[in-house]
């Protein structure tokens, strides 16, 4: 019997469960994916968004400001980086160089004051290898770059360490509610709860009509592909490049990763399935061709990776946020595009929604995040780690080890990358790939090797 | 400080090493990152490499074991996971090790880290991102090193050289490829590629691609570009070979865009004159034999430096790949003479032509050539005279 069952282990149901924890109360996070960040968490553009272009006055601003604020609070503690690249809005026509003046006033009406427009010079004195076509600016210098899987697998530790409780494959079937109580059925049997948090994300109108028998919401599965540049990119650009936003998207957005790489994307593009993140090649040419075009020494740049993540956008702008006291239900839906900032800002606002007291936590543990910030120190640089398995992104044996049997240990290769960097490099796994098959071998249900040569 | 630090314990690295110690050089170091030395050939287990070297036909596992022996017989110091991660001017180099990071200083360094296949991610193949998608070199390292297999029946992409050894690794191990796609109209390599998949009885695409990579958790099929579907468990990407340069892109040295390697001259010396680098570095890509005798030869060329028998870095004349000539190795000449080696060249696309080597309105080269991509093209740099002035010859194929 918990407090609160949490469904969904993205970034914002990882925040969510960590907030309660903290707040004390009994909680069990369900995910259905072999690990956490299985969803829409597991790719993004990984930028801490100050909230300067969001809607004024909006919960999506106040959620992403207080979960901004948070993030810079606790990172230390949980030993999660950022990048400190600032941002620049780009006015590449007439066009864009009017809007200019309207993003600074939205940004001041939001309270992001240190936003102001800047004149082309300044724009190329901060970054010299930009197209020289470009006409003026918007600098943004608190917008920032994290690390988009380290931050919700901390979040999702340090409510594990604290006293709750993180199920994997576990998929939420279906649930009724009477006398002040969830049932909860799911594929591995009843989970019985006090309120129920929906953070299903992509599936979070499916699992909100399995719960309610209402249809609130429809998830529009909008995908997002991207092309990520080798290590020698980065220095080609240190401020996050963001496009005049248009009325559907945030745009193409040229940004430094905290891995040490330069990141192009993502699209936008509306698709029925919510699984299904596959990238093509006309449009990954594309976007190689647009950083070229405003960034022209990338010509001729190495592809180290190329991704794609699926957006859970629905068929309004805003959050999808609803609290039914009658059933102890909240749902966190729609967190379309700013679901990494927002994440420990949405917690707080579930936190506030539910209303009820528990003992608070006086002195909770802090986990530590793993060290795969590229500007941060790595493990590599503490002697005694063995080997270095993966060599493009120096990812040791000792980090390895320590992912497959610490807690909340790595389930597929994936999660393993999401948490070393290992194979995500330029060379994808040439050099490392066997050698992570065999040090992973017997832990995955979907392994690397299929069979030994003598089987 | 050690006299010459080599970069890389594969047939150049270790061959370098040895012609350094037959010249009487008394520091030489290899430093290698992985646990063994040896390289690539550590897991292509299959002949034929150590003709020339070993005056007999090994497999790549005994030929990688016979130099790794004759470096330590040798005396070569050998630095096993040793990761050099950044070179700094004039000889300088980080390097992480399991003991914590360390300076290393030397007079002269050697950088020659070899070559790899391009990844999925680098051809911007389109579709899912499941398990089974490797290259050549990964399948041969689970197979050889691991003793594991990734995948029962994959589909293969491409007809270089490799994918000989792609196919001959898959056939040794139970592994039964269900088709090879090749982009362009027949094979690249030379006889047998041409013939091998055939005599396997495996269903060969010509000017095919992968359009899409389809399965969840593990590729289930695959879309070629003219619709087809062929189901299997894996794709086995071969060729495409890329220089593993990162560490010189990186690093205050003159990468060149085309190569892909180091800029170098004639002597193998870097754009910073206390750097050299060889082997399939240098380019994408030769056998482990020529690799072997670049090392050696540069080696010697290291040498000498070391004993001031070097024409001094500085008057140049550099090389440019012009029409048809995807690039040219070395891609400087220091200005001496007689000038002694060769250009190595390779082309972007079938193609056949006169081969012209000019500076200015002078021709000081020409011969007729019919030739593909991946097939090395060698000119003789005893043949040419370049005048006195020349700050560029044109390296071009004119149809
Ligand atoms: C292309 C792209 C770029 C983005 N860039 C940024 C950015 O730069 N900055 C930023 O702040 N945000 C960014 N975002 C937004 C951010 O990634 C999302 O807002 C966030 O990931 C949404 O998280 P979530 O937890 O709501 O959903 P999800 O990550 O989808 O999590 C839901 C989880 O619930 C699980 N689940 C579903 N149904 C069930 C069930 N029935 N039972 C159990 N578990 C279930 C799923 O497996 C999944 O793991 C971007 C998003 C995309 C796609
Ligand atoms: C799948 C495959 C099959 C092949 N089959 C054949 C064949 O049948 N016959 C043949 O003749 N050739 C074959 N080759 C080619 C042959 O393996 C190469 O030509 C040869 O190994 C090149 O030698 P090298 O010394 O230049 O580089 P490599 O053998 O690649 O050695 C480079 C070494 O440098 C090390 N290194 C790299 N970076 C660093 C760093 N930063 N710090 C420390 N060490 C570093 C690497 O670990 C490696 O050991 C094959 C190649 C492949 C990939």
């Amino acid at each position: 019997m918990y407090d609160v069952v949490v469904v969904g282990g993205g970034v914002v149901g990882c925040a969510v469960a960590r907030r309660f924890v903290l707040e004390g109360a009994k909680v069990a996070l369900l995910e259905k994916g072999a690990d956490i960040l299985s969803g829409a968490s597991k790719g993004n553009s990984a930028i801490l968004h100050t909230g300067f272009d969001a809607p004024t006055g909006s919960l999506e601003l106040a959620c992403m400001q207080a979960g901004y604020a948070e993030y810079m609070d606790i990172r230390a503690r949980l030993r999660l980086p950022v990048l400190e690249t600032g941002a620049v809005v780009a006015a590449w026509n007439e066009e864009e160089l009017a809007k200019l003046p309207g993003i600074v006033q939205t940004a001041h009406a939001n309270g992001v004051t240190d936003v102001r427009q800047i004149a082309p010079d300044e724009v190329l004195a901060r970054e010299p290898r930009l197209s020289p076509h470009v006409l003026g600016g918007v600098l943004v210098p608190h917008e920032h770059v994290i690390d988009p899987w380290s931050a919700p697998l901390a979040y999702a530790l340090q409510a594990l360490v604290n006293g709750g409780e993180v199920r994997r494959n576990t998929v939420v079937l279906s649930g009724h509610f009477a006398n002040g109580m969830w049932r909860l059925e799911t594929n591995t049997g009843t989970v019985e709860c006090t309120t129920v948090i929906n953070c299903a994300g992509l599936y979070g109108d499916i699992l909100d009509q399995r719960l309610t028998g209402e249809e609130n919401f429809a998830i529009k599965p909008r995908k997002g592909q991207f092309v990520v540049f080798d290590k020698a990119a980065a220095r080609h650009l240190r401020t996050i490049l963001l496009p005049v936003p248009t009325e559907r998207t945030k745009g193409i957005v040229i940004t430094p990763t905290a891995f040490g790489n330069l990141l192009v994307g993502p699209t936008a593009e509306e698709q029925d399935s919510r699984d299904h993140a596959a990238v093509d090649e006309e449009t990954l040419r594309m976007l190689v061709d647009k950083a070229v075009e405003l960034v022209p020494s990338l010509e001729g740049m190495g592809v180290t990776a190329v991704y794609a993540g699926v957006r859970p956008a629905t068929e309004r702008k805003e959050y999808r946020v609803r609290h039914e006291t009658a059933r102890n239900y909240i749902v966190l839906g729609g967190i379309r595009s700013t679901g990494l900032t927002a994440a420990l800002g949405l917690a707080r606002h579930a936190w506030k929604l539910y209303a009820r007291m528990h003992e608070r936590l006086t002195n909770p543990i802090w986990p530590q995040a793993p060290r795969l910030a590229e500007h941060c120190p790595r493990d590599w640089q503490t002697p005694g780690y063995g080997e270095i398995v993966c060599h493009c992104e120096m990812v040791t044996q000792r980090e390895i080890e320590v992912t497959l049997t610490g807690p909340l240990p790595a389930q597929d290769y994936n999660g393993l990358k999401r948490r070393t960097r290992a194979g995500m490099g330029r060379c994808q796994g040439f050099y490392c790939n066997a050698r992570v098959a065999e040090m992973t071998a017997g832990r995955f249900a979907n392994p690397l090797a299929v069979g030994g040569t003598h089987g | 400080m050690v006299d010459v630090a080599i970069i890389g314990g594969g047939p150049a690295g270790i061959a370098a090493a040895l012609t350094l110690k037959a010249r009487g050089v008394r520091h030489v170091a290899i430093l290698e990152r992985e646990s063994v030395l040896g390289g690539v050939p550590r897991h292509c287990g299959h002949p034929p490499f150590g003709l020339r070297e070993f005056k007999r036909l090994l497999t790549g596992p005994s030929y990688a074991r016979r130099l790794a022996a004759a470096a330590e017989a040798a005396g070569v110091k050998i630095l096993l996971r040793h990761s050099v991660t950044a070179l700094k001017p004039g000889g300088r180099l980080e390097v992480a090790t399991p003991e914590g990071l360390v300076t290393l200083n030397a007079r002269r360094v050697l950088l020659a880290t070899g070559a790899r296949e391009a990844p999925r991610s680098a051809r911007l193949v389109g579709g899912d991102r499941p398990l089974g998608v490797l290259n050549t070199g990964a399948l041969q390292a689970y197979v050889h090193l691991h003793g594991l297999v990734p995948f029962t029946s994959p589909v293969v992409v491409g007809t270089e050289l490799v994918g000989l050894s792609a196919l001959a690794t898959c056939r040794s191990h139970g592994i039964h490829p269900v088709a090879v796609v090749e982009a362009g109209s027949r094979a690249v390599a030379r006889w047998p590629l041409g013939l091998f998949p055939r005599l396997l009885r495996i269903p060969t695409y010509y000017n095919a691609g992968i359009d899409e990579i389809i399965g969840h958790g593990r590729v289930e099929a695959v879309r070629l570009r003219d619709g087809r579907e062929i189901a299997c468990d894996g794709v086995l990407l071969t060729g495409r070979f890329l220089p593993e340069a990162s560490l010189a892109r990186l690093s205050h040295l003159a990468v060149d865009g085309r190569s892909g390697g180091p800029e170098v001259d004639q002597y193998g010396r870097c754009s910073d004159d206390a750097y050299f680098a060889a082997g399939n570095l240098l380019r994408p890509i030769e056998t482990a034999g020529w690799s072997f005798r670049e090392g050696g030869a540069i080696a010697d060329y290291v040498a000498d430096d070391l004993a001031g028998g070097l024409p001094a870095a500085g008057d140049e004349i550099t090389l440019v790949a012009g029409e048809g000539v995807k690039f040219v190795v070395p891609q400087r000449l220091s200005r001496v003479a007689p000038l002694r080696g060769k250009l190595q060249l390779r082309v972007e696309r079938p193609i056949s032509g006169q081969l012209r080597v000019s500076s200015e309105e002078a021709v000081l080269y020409k011969r007729r050539i019919s030739t593909r991509p991946e097939r090395r093209i060698l000119v003789e740099l005893g043949e040419m005279k370049p005048p006195g002035e020349a700050k560029r010859l044109l390296v071009e194929i004119v149809s």
